[in-house]
């Protein structure tokens, strides 16, 4: 029996098998949306426990790794929806260098701000779109969404971040 | 809202916020896997709920009505 007709079936050592060569994979999208390893290391097993949990909807002539990423995606998006209230400011997350210091602390520590305050959907599509550079149609693929609905998303993303970088500015600029 | 503005966007969260450096995974999390599964193993049978109710409407009619019995044996 071919390995995924045999997850399918329920076999461990199979499941096994295919953890062992997409667990990587699935880890690299995970902490690229989440930007914090040890969250995306409890994400990568909460994935492949869905994997596990839900395998006997998986199609064997389907594209795991694709099935997958999908599992992987919806569950780093119910961890940012769970956590958005918890956030208060981004510590963890990776500053860009500014050698030439044309972006001053305070307005990356605004930028952050006001980029984790973004509701989780529209974090997920300006964080893999903006920021990591994915393609729309990856991002639509990963998210189970359409390509048009990628785009509406990354354009109400940015209008939110630059309404929160002003009434920002202005609450900084009054205090 | 134009290309432009995105782009715009882009350049500054490219200034602020960095992509991830390291994707890389540094432990095989099989382990954690297993643990996970032996910790919560999964149902062997998922009943749904109205599967339940039905049975239950079933049980009060036959308990309340035990004449229907022959009529819903008739049925079957």
């Amino acid at each position: 029996m071919e390995l995924l007709e045999r997850f399918r079936a329920g076999d461990l050592e199979a499941f096994e098998v295919l953890f062992r060569q997409h667990q990587k994979e699935v880890y690299a999208w995970t902490v690229r949306i989440v930007r914090d390893t040890g969250i995306a290391e409890d994400l990568t097993v909460e994935t492949f426990w869905r994997i596990y949990k839900h395998r006997v909807q998986f199609k064997p002539d389907g594209n795991f790794r694709a099935w997958a990423r999908r599992i992987a995606t919806n569950a780093a998006l119910d961890h940012l929806r769970h956590t958005r209230q918890e956030i208060a400011l981004p510590e963890n997350l990776p500053c860009a260098p500014s050698p030439d210091g044309a972006v001053r602390s305070e307005t990356r520590d605004l930028i952050n701000r006001a980029f984790q305050e973004l509701p989780a959907k529209y974090l997920l599509v300006a964080n893999l779109a903006l920021v990591e550079e994915e393609s729309y149609a990856e991002i639509a693929q990963a998210a189970g969404i359409s390509l048009s609905l990628v785009k509406v998303r990354v354009f109400r993303a940015v209008r939110i971040l630059r309404k929160k970088l002003q009434s920002l500015q202005a609450e900084v600029a009054t205090k | 809202m134009s290309n432009e503005e995105i782009k715009d966007m882009k350049e500054l969260l490219k200034q602020a916020v960095a992509p991830v450096p390291d994707t890389e995974l540094r432990r095989d999390l099989w382990p954690k896997m297993l643990s996970r599964l032996d910790a919560q193993p999964f149902p062997v049978h998922s009943v749904p709920w109205f599967d339940w109710v039905l049975a239950a409407i079933l049980s009060a009619v036959l308990i309340f009505f035990p004449g229907s019995i022959p009529a819903l044996l008739y049925q079957l």
